[in-house]
């Protein structure tokens, strides 16, 4: 994602954004996750926090969640640490969101693995929705990306859409995928293939087949 | 005390040393970009990669690899050659090849480096990546295209000034440097970024495309806008000062200067006095110095005139003074401008006697009435190291936003006198404690107040490893008050004494300070060198020489004896000072004795000794018992750091400054 920016400091935005606090669970929750850090080391509960916060705005908005200039500074003055360094955190890691996001943002890896497996045709699947690179729909819906490998080789193709992977993929299964999202329904997550559990070879085991039923000795067979 | 091998020399290194020290004590040049003396390290250049054995088989990164025991570095093989010619390749893809237009050019780190270690040609036939400009304020110029990353600036904000405000934002080839939403770097030690920048992307905005390098004459000088004496080098070209540089000298300035240090200089080419003049019908106007000299000698004040010395004066005008009123017959001398009038006696009571270095080992530090960020900005960065090391500092004054943490007590002087439990248990059992009295704490029996806290938990004390302690400091704002104190340059009383005599002369030596209402009856000769308040105020001005345009004598609020170069040649009519006061011993009709600088200086040394030794000066380290108690809300003097003095008033970076930086606000309220 070469072309990341912070959503330009407006009045608009202080607006929005300016009283933003956290909720009654959320203020809890941040309690408790600062207090795993030594004392006087509650800097370095930055980056839960700002994921807390990105969750929190998501919640407000019914979106994946993102971090406005006023939340980073909250989040600053909540850990009493320079501002600077909390945008620092924020800009660096891809998963903090510094710009407004749609409900479910669409990540595909198009990395050689995943293309090999067929991330074109997925990544076609997105772009007949409306969705492009670096944009939301607008309906506020799509926010797609393609990213760098995020290491489900072994079930390629993938993609990440918010907390979940969904893997195995043609463009079928991600229609369906994108389809149950859409209607609000929760799809399972993980492998699409039907009959596969994870990551385990397609079509059952090729190696240490006798583990399979039961705990095998191999160490006479060497 | 490892041993180690730079290229097949043995050398011992002290413990702790990197691999990097260790070349640089076998005497090998080592290149660099990130990594500084004085800033942590980052490690991430990669330029001062280095053959190590035993090791890892690959080149490693010198400035972050500590020196072991029987190490064997190589800086001279071929691995090492290859490998700095591949870091300098990468570093310069996506350096633009600006050099022609580029402010750094001939003074660049990348530049030089370039030539000595990298290939004869680029390889790159790709597009660079550019970067937008950033805004840092007045003083700060960005080209953020040339950027290597080195965050050199990065870590000198947080660790040096101790205000977070630059930072790396972004990652990898998107790396961008930057303040925060792009605000102007808003610290008194900003402008030290420039330096450090090892290219072109942090350059000096005023001296813009003003001058190269090598067009400049280089001179020797000592900063006057603070009592810290900070070394200076300052950079001419004909009779104007482009720019003022920081010296190295570890036990001042270390490397940095204040930011009024560094650009109040465009300031000593507007507002000048460059031509004598009198006040005739309530006006001034121009004169010659014939002219001048007959008005004042005509008035024939015999032993009543006074001598009144400015905060940047060089010692050697005010021992021309001091010699000149004392042929006249008058001891009328004073340079406490504002009014303050706290013992002399004992010049060890108004030093800062644990010397501006010592003061980062101390381990409790009561700070009594001095905005320390404003008045002397390289010792707040000391006091900054100091907290760093574990001491604990106290403040007595309204609040300011420190650097450094510390717990301000109130705002009353009374405070001295009742220190709160905790406070006086911590200095009290402090092994290196520390007392530092500002301007605002000094007066009003603040010193003697400071001086009997100090008695009683015994400042002046033996250390464990047998040196000598004495915690006892007075921070000056002046740069000529320590000299003029070793010259005699106070009254018992300050100023109101000099009031009192109602001297017929008054000779004003760039004191602008000074409430000449109260001079009324008085004719007030003006020897200064910018139009301003004293000159609005004076009779006669007779224009002299600023600190860049005269050698001179200085000494530093810790005592040090510093000699400074002339740089420039005074404009217009402008003399150096001692030559207007000789000549005013002719119009008088006095001797003064001395007809040349040398001699001046010789008389000046004879006289007082201490004057003659570059370095500390001793006072002694017996303190005065001070006791009785002080009373009164503490007001600091400076309530605009960029405009402390004449030539920063006249400076158009330093009201740029005060008007961005420290009013920006309120402009920004005026306009809606």
């Amino acid at each position: 994602m070469a072309d990341r920016y912070i959503e330009p400091d407006t009045p608009e935005l202080r607006a929005r954004w300016g009283n933003f606090a956290w909720t009654e669970a959320n203020a809890a929750k941040a309690k408790e996750i600062v207090a795993r850090y030594p004392e006087g080391r509650q800097r370095s509960a930055v980056m839960p926090l700002l994921d807390l916060a990105q969750r929190q705005v998501g919640a407000e908005e019914n979106t994946q969640g993102w971090l406005p200039i006023p939340v980073m500074e909250y989040v600053a003055a909540y850990l009493d640490m320079p501002i600077i360094r909390v945008v620092e955190v924020a800009t660096f890691y891809t998963m903090y969101n510094i710009a407004p996001i749609g409900r479910f943002h669409v990540q595909v890896c198009g990395t050689t693995p995943c293309m090999l497996r067929g991330s074109d045709d997925i990544i076609a699947a997105c772009k007949k929705r409306g969705m492009k690179p670096g944009h939301t729909t607008e309906d506020g819906m799509w926010s797609f990306t393609e990213v760098e490998c995020m290491g489900n080789c072994a079930s390629a193709p993938m993609v990440q859409i918010n907390d979940d992977n969904y893997e195995d993929l043609t463009a079928e299964r991600m229609d369906a995928v994108l389809d149950a999202l859409a209607k609000g329904e929760t799809p399972k997550a993980g492998t699409q293939e039907p009959g596969r559990h994870t990551v385990e070879p397609s079509g059952g085991p090729t190696t240490l087949k006798e583990m399979v039923s039961e705990n095998h000795d191999y160490r006479g067979e060497w | 005390m490892p041993k180690v091998t730079v290229d097949g020399v043995e050398i011992e290194v002290p413990q702790g040393a990197t691999v990097l020290q260790a070349c640089e004590l076998a005497g090998k040049e080592i290149p660099r970009f990130c990594y500084h003396e004085r800033l942590s390290i980052a490690g991430n250049c990669r330029m001062c990669l280095v053959e190590v054995k035993p090791g890892p088989p690959k080149p490693q990164a010198s400035c972050a690899l500590p020196a072991g025991e029987g190490q064997e570095i190589r800086t001279d093989s071929e691995m090492v050659k290859k490998a700095r010619e591949g870091v300098m390749e990468f570093l310069l893809i996506n350096h633009p090849l600006d050099c022609p237009i580029c402010d750094q050019g001939g003074e660049c780190d990348l530049q030089d480096q370039s030539v000595a270690y990298g290939r004869g040609g680029s390889r790159y036939h790709e597009h660079k990546r550019a970067v937008t400009e950033k805004n840092m304020g007045p003083l700060i110029k960005t080209t953020m295209t040339r950027c290597i990353h080195c965050t050199r600036c990065v870590r000198f904000s947080e660790e040096i000034a101790g205000v977070d405000e630059i930072g790396a934002l972004y990652r990898g080839e998107s790396t961008q440097i930057t303040t925060y939403l792009e605000q102007a770097a808003k610290h008194e030690m900003s402008a030290n970024v420039i330096d450090l920048c090892p290219v072109g992307a942090l350059t000096s905005r005023p001296y813009a495309f003003e001058a190269r390098p090598w067009e400049l004459k280089k001179t020797l000088g000592i900063d006057v806008s603070d009592a810290v004496g900070a070394n200076i080098r300052i950079d001419s070209r004909g009779r104007e000062v482009l720019r003022v540089l920081p010296r190295v000298n570890d036990d001042v300035n270390e490397e940095w200067i204040s930011d009024k240090a560094r650009y109040m200089v465009d300031g000593l080419t507007k507002r000048r006095l460059d031509k004598p003049y009198l006040r005739r019908d309530g006006k001034l106007v121009p004169a010659t110095w014939n002219e001048a000299f007959a008005a004042i000698a005509t008035l024939n004040p015999g032993n009543s005139i006074a001598a009144v010395a400015g905060d940047m004066l060089d010692c050697e005008t005010m021992f021309a003074a001091k010699k000149l009123t004392g042929a006249l017959g008058s001891s009328l001398l004073e340079g406490r401008q504002t009014g303050m009038d706290y013992d002399t006696s004992s010049l060890a009571a108004v030093n800062f006697n644990t010397t501006l270095a010592g003061i980062e080992t101390a381990d409790a530090i009561l700070i009594v009435g001095s905005h320390v960020r404003w008045e002397a900005p390289l010792v707040n960065a000391r006091l900054r190291k100091a907290v760093k090391r574990g001491a604990k500092i106290f403040l007595i004054g309204p609040e300011w936003e420190t650097t450094f943490g510390g717990e301000f007590l109130g705002e009353d002087l009374s405070v001295i006198g009742n220190l709160p439990n905790h406070v006086w248990e911590t200095i009290r059992d402090a092994k290196r404690p520390a007392i530092i009295v500002g301007g605002a704490g000094i007066g009003r029996g603040g010193l003697e107040a400071a001086l009997s806290v100090g008695e009683q938990i015994g400042i002046v004390r033996e250390l464990e490893d047998g040196t000598r302690w004495n915690g006892f400091n007075v921070l000056h704002m002046a740069a000529a008050r320590m000299g003029g104190l070793m010259l005699g340059f106070a009254q018992k009383g300050g100023i109101a004494d000099i009031v009192a005599a109602k001297p017929k002369v008054l000779l004003s030596l760039g004191a602008d300070e000074v409430d000449y209402t109260k001079f009324a009856d008085s004719m007030i000769v003006y020897v200064g060198h910018h139009g301003d308040k004293g000159a609005h105020a004076a009779d006669v001005i007779l224009p002299a020489a600023a600190y860049t345009e005269k050698a001179g004598t200085y000494v530093n609020t810790e005592g040090r004896v510093q000699w400074a170069d002339k740089a420039v040649f005074a404009p217009g009519d402008a003399r150096e000072d001692w030559t207007i006061l000789r000549a005013l011993a002719d119009a008088f009709g006095v001797s003064v004795g001395f007809d040349s600088f040398e001699e001046l200086r010789a008389a000046m040394i004879s006289e007082v000794p201490a004057l003659g030794i570059e370095g500390l000066a001793d006072y002694g380290s017996d303190l005065p018992a001070g006791g009785g108690s002080a009373s009164g809300p503490i007001a600091y003097p400076v309530k605009d750091f960029y405009m402390t003095n004449p030539i920063a008033r006249a400076s158009a970076t330093m009201q740029q400054c005060s008007a961005e930086l420290l009013h920006g606000e309120e402009i920004a309220e005026a306009a809606e």
